[in-house]
């Protein structure tokens, strides 16, 4: 243990005495990171940069896997523009994510809320409301979700309770995109948890300090929690709706696999899918790959500038 | 008893205890919406094909085995934990993958001081937000040029590759935090890296190194896309793959061995979060903060 006290940063004037030491330490250094990080660089240039120039070269050209691709320019999205399909497949996911992903961060808060108070069995509630979260990706549930959202089953008679008749919702194109949307809903264990753990930053003094103030609950809420919680709130919206933009199991188990009936729940990736691995259309796919991937920046690029006006950061008042 | 103050004591303590119990209700009541699909699944299993739509039940009135016993048979001819094998080797893959080269990764990023390390470290955590679609196609055409379609290498390849940032990124978070004294005490003893790496780094993320392991693993035996896309003879199929096989042959008739196959498939899952599930929530909680 001493000779973590006898361990002194070097001091200045002896790495001057000794540059040469110190250059061939520096490229030691170099060099052993480099080699630590060997797999993750072979990853990043074959699975990652390559694809991606390979993606965008894709995208301009036709290509079905089994001729070379041919260079069309911008065709590929001049025609995916005007398709129909495509176009009710932006519709449909910005549908999904505009609806689903408030309403999964409403309700992950609102349990987060009610689990951020210290009662008996805290970790049980804790660990139950996370567990859909992990199964919840699972063609298993999506099987579930089908029988649970089909004609005659209990949704469908518990909306005849209330004098609703529309029958099931997996059969009915106006119905069944919510029915994924109540499954990406279900799932809200991981925003929620992140949620509890901002809350527990939350300082107590301040809390009781405007109780004290007569301060009701939703002003405590509003004045005290969300301000320091509105990072983790950042961070939350921008991994659901970026996830919300990618969903696709749950659209092709649970609807059936065509991402149907009528298009209903064809979302981005289900027809992205369809093209390139159905029709072979690779060129077509690649040039949906990257509208994607710049609406998906487009939307990062958004929340970040408008987390300014809404986000606080503690550097402020530190 | 006769003293004023007991009636005051009393109404706080009893308000306090009003508001447990509202607190516990409330909580259980959202909790019995949550968690009835997995009840239910539970209960559909042991019911009559016939039953499990039009029942109403939660649980069935005369339990069956023959939804289970059903299983045995296989789905065309191929047996039921042939699936069960190929998605153990995937998973199990991907878990040794994704520890031994995320940690090393990490390890650089967290104790090696190298040139380029922030920049490379940016480029790493912008891969999280990249829709994995761009790199869909051309990984295909890669493995594809490569003749590995059809087997588990391109579900795997990036695992040992370190692509999967999310854990990378945890493995540093936690690497950071450990005191600074320990590796340069070890250097001061004449450890190389590799020493330090394996004797004390690697010991001491422990906490990191499970939840990237039980996380990756779930997520392989969830996995639907990549085998999906990859795989295409049913001997080689996954669980995932062999549900969705077994919904296209045998549809709506036998519906009982469905949910059943189902209800199985998650069992590892949930096994393996009711004992991990303290480390994967406090992961999951951290990849949330600084």
């Amino acid at each position: 243990m001493t000779l973590v006290k006898e361990a002194p940063v070097r001091p200045a004037g002896k790495r001057s005495a000794a540059p040469a030491a110190g250059r061939r330490g520096r490229r030691r250094e170099n060099l052993a990171g480099y080699l630590f990080m060997s797999p993750w660089i072979a990853g990043f240039l074959l699975l990652t940069a390559g694809p991606m120039i390979a993606s965008l070269y894709y995208a301009f050209t036709r290509y079905n896997l089994f001729t070379p691709p041919e260079w069309v320019g911008f065709d590929n999205f001049t025609t995916m523009f005007q398709d129909p399909r495509w176009q009710k497949s932006v519709e449909v996911t910005l549908k999904y994510v505009v609806v689903a992903t408030p309403l999964k961060l409403l309700l992950a808060l609102g349990v987060a809320l009610l689990l951020a108070q210290k009662r008996r069995g805290q970790g049980l509630y804790r660990a139950a409301f996370y567990m859909p979260s992990l199964i919840g990706a699972s063609v298993s549930v999506g099987f579930v979700w089908r029988a649970l959202f089909s004609d005659d089953a209990i949704v469908d008679r518990t909306q005849k309770i209330f004098g609703l008749d529309v029958g099931g919702w997996i059969g009915n194109p106006d119905y069944v995109l919510y029915s994924l949307v109540a499954l990406s809903i279900w799932q809200f264990g991981a925003p929620m948890v992140i949620f509890l753990a901002g809350l527990k930053q939350v300082p107590r003094e301040l809390y009781e300090a405007a109780e004290v103030d007569g301060a009701g609950p939703l002003r405590r809420f509003w004045n005290i929690a969300l301000p320091v919680i509105s990072p983790v709130l950042f961070f939350n919206v921008l991994l659901e709706s970026i996830h919300a933009f990618q969903v696709f199991g749950s659209a092709y188990v649970v609807s059936d696999s065509r991402c149907g009936p009528a298009d209903a729940t064809l979302v981005y990736t289900c027809y992205l899918y369809q093209k390139g691995f159905k029709e072979a259309q690779m060129g077509f796919a690649s040039a949906m790959a990257w509208t994607l991937v710049i609406a998906v920046a487009l939307v990062t690029a958004v929340l970040f500038w408008s987390q300014k006006k809404w986000v606080h950061y503690e550097e402020a008042a530190k | 008893m006769t003293s004023a103050t007991t009636p005051v004591v009393r109404s706080a303590s009893e308000r306090r205890r009003t508001g447990s119990i509202a607190w516990h209700v409330g909580a259980l009541a959202v909790l019995a919406v949550v968690l009835y699909p997995v009840i239910w699944v539970v209960g559909a299993s042991f019911k009559p094909s016939k039953d499990i739509i039009a029942s109403l039940d939660l649980l069935p009135t005369e339990p069956v085995w023959a939804n289970f016993s059903g299983l045995a048979d296989g789905i065309s001819g191929i047996s039921i934990s042939s699936f069960f094998m190929n998605s153990l080797m995937y998973a199990v893959l991907a878990v040794v993958g994704v520890v031994v080269s995320s940690s090393l990764t990490a390890y650089a990023f967290a104790k090696i001081r190298f040139a380029g390390r922030n920049l490379l470290f940016t480029l790493m955590i912008g891969t999280l937000l990249l829709p994995y679609h761009v790199l869909l196609i051309p990984q295909y055409v890669l493995f594809r040029n490569l003749e590995l379609t059809d087997t588990l290498v391109p579900l795997v390849a990036g695992k040992f590759l370190a692509t999967e940032a999310f854990f990378v990124f945890l493995m540093v978070q936690f690497m950071r935090g450990l005191p600074r004294e320990l590796d340069e005490a070890a250097k001061l003893d004449g450890c190389g890296h590799l020493r330090t790496y394996w004797s004390i780094v690697l010991p001491l993320t422990r906490p990191a190194l499970i939840t990237s392991a039980i996380f990756t693993f779930i997520n392989a035996w969830n996995d639907f896309m990549g085998p999906l896309i990859y795989l295409n003879t049913p001997e080689k199929y996954t669980v995932s793959l062999g549900l969705m096989m077994f919904r296209d042959q045998e549809g709506i008739s036998n519906y009982g061995s469905m949910i059943a196959m189902s209800l199985v498939a998650l069992i590892p899952v949930i096994a393996f979060f009711m004992a991990f599930q303290r480390y994967l929530i406090d992961g999951m909680a951290t990849s949330g903060l600084k």
